[in-house]
């Protein structure tokens, strides 16, 4: 039940500031995103940048990145994401505290960057875990995290937290964790879970195949 | 300063007599040559170059897989061992030997097993230098060369349960093609098995 946007002017025009309590809760969250402390290649080196003062990252509320995933509410995937980490970090964000989001920094988090067609590299976190803002680049610049970070802080205040469409966390019937691969004799088992990793069929370009 | 193989060659033959060394030429620009030293007298030979030539520092080990080049296909990896045919090419070591006091370097020695799949066992260097123990353990998990002697001999950058050598000449990836924007050549075979062209 949203209040006129007119009459929430005219009060706060009064001093008197009308909100909901999504709103209230989604601010809230938004303005204090707390990192969980970890880096994996060399975007993590641009993510300490960004936090240190020349980029100054506490000026959006993330400054405050934490050593235990119990106290963190991002995950920021910085870097090369190999298929020896990749059970480590899954494991790491299934004991993150609801809500959680992800940030896949660079392009290696994103696909596997130049590193694709190699045996031990993943091709992107969003295998085994949801990944709520992607930033390309290889590494991307402190700026360009920046811009992710702000893009995560207008998807998390607009957050449904009751109806339909409302987000993930806030639904009894979503997933909270999800499985950790296990290392198999020739690659990760499983090595990706499509439950949630569904890429769209692609027909190649150049018909025939002939090219 | 370049070491000098032929003249360390000299010395070894004279300082190890039954063991056998030759000299590798490299016919490339660098001219860098190379001592091909037999596998049971490795432990020696790297010993003598510390203790009386001053090669105190090993800072290089890698290893190259030489396929056997009349069966040169690549073998997809399969649960079944019996079913890929024993090769007759070789696994190779190279070390990379420097004088820190004499400014001398660097000195290449290299060292070859028996076979690829049967005796892989190359004498480990650890007790020489101890430089060469992770080295020697990325080896192993890449190439699948056993270093006898080694203290702690388990792969270092694949996980423990991983079976294949990657760096391996007939190593096959496993089959988990994704899209690329313009296939070409062996991505391009790929991608005609993953993605269906437009019709």
């Amino acid at each position: 039940m949203a209040i006129d946007s007119h009459l929430a002017d005219e009060l706060k025009s009064q001093g008197v500031h009308v909100t909901s309590f999504e709103q209230l809760i989604n601010w809230g969250r938004s303005s204090s995103l707390w990192p969980l402390q970890f880096g994996l290649a060399c975007c993590a080196i641009e993510m300490i940048a960004a936090t240190m003062a020349k980029y100054d990252m506490a000026r959006f509320g993330a400054e405050v990145f934490r050593p235990s995933p119990r106290q963190a509410d991002l995950m920021l995937v910085a870097g090369t994401v190999t298929k020896k980490m990749a059970p480590q970090v899954v494991r790491l964000y299934n004991q993150m505290a609801e809500p959680k989001y992800v940030i896949a920094m660079g392009a290696c988090a994103i696909s596997g960057g130049p590193f694709k067609e190699g045996y031990n590299v993943l091709k992107g976190i969003d295998r085994f875990i949801p990944v709520d803002i992607v930033i390309p680049g290889c590494p991307p610049r402190p700026e360009a995290l920046l811009e992710g970070l702000i893009k995560l802080r207008e998807k998390i205040a607009n957050e449904k937290l009751v109806g339909e469409h409302r987000a993930r966390h806030a639904d009894p019937d979503g997933a909270a964790s999800y499985p950790v691969p296990d290392y198999g004799p020739h690659d990760l088992n499983p090595p990706m879970n499509r439950e949630i990793w569904n890429p769209p069929s692609i027909v190649r370009e150049g018909g025939g195949g002939d090219a | 300063m370049n070491a000098d193989p032929e003249s360390i060659l000299g010395l070894l033959r004279g300082a190890l007599p039954g063991v056998h060394i030759s000299l590798r030429k490299n016919p490339g620009p660098s001219a860098q040559h190379s001592l091909l030293i037999e596998a049971s007298g490795l432990v020696e030979a790297s010993r003598f170059l510390r203790d009386h030539q001053e090669f105190d520092l090993l800072s290089n080990v890698t290893g190259i897989d030489w396929p056997d080049p009349t069966k040169a296909d690549k073998v997809a990896p399969t649960e079944d061992e019996g079913a890929i045919a024993p090769e007759v090419g070789f696994l190779e070591v190279v070390y990379h030997l420097f004088s820190t006091t004499r400014r001398v370097g660097p000195l290449v020695l290299r060292c070859r097993t028996k076979d690829r799949r049967e005796d892989v066992r190359i004498p480990s260097l650890v007790s020489v230098y101890r430089s060469a123990e992770f080295q020697e353990r990325e080896i192993y998990d890449l190439f699948g060369v056993t270093f006898t002697g080694h203290p702690d001999l388990r792969r270092i950058l694949m996980w423990d349960e991983y079976v294949d050598h990657p760096m391996r000449k007939d190593y096959v990836a496993p089959d988990d093609y994704e899209y690329e924007p313009t296939p070409h050549d062996a991505v391009l075979e790929k991608a005609k098995v993953h993605y269906p062209a437009p019709s």
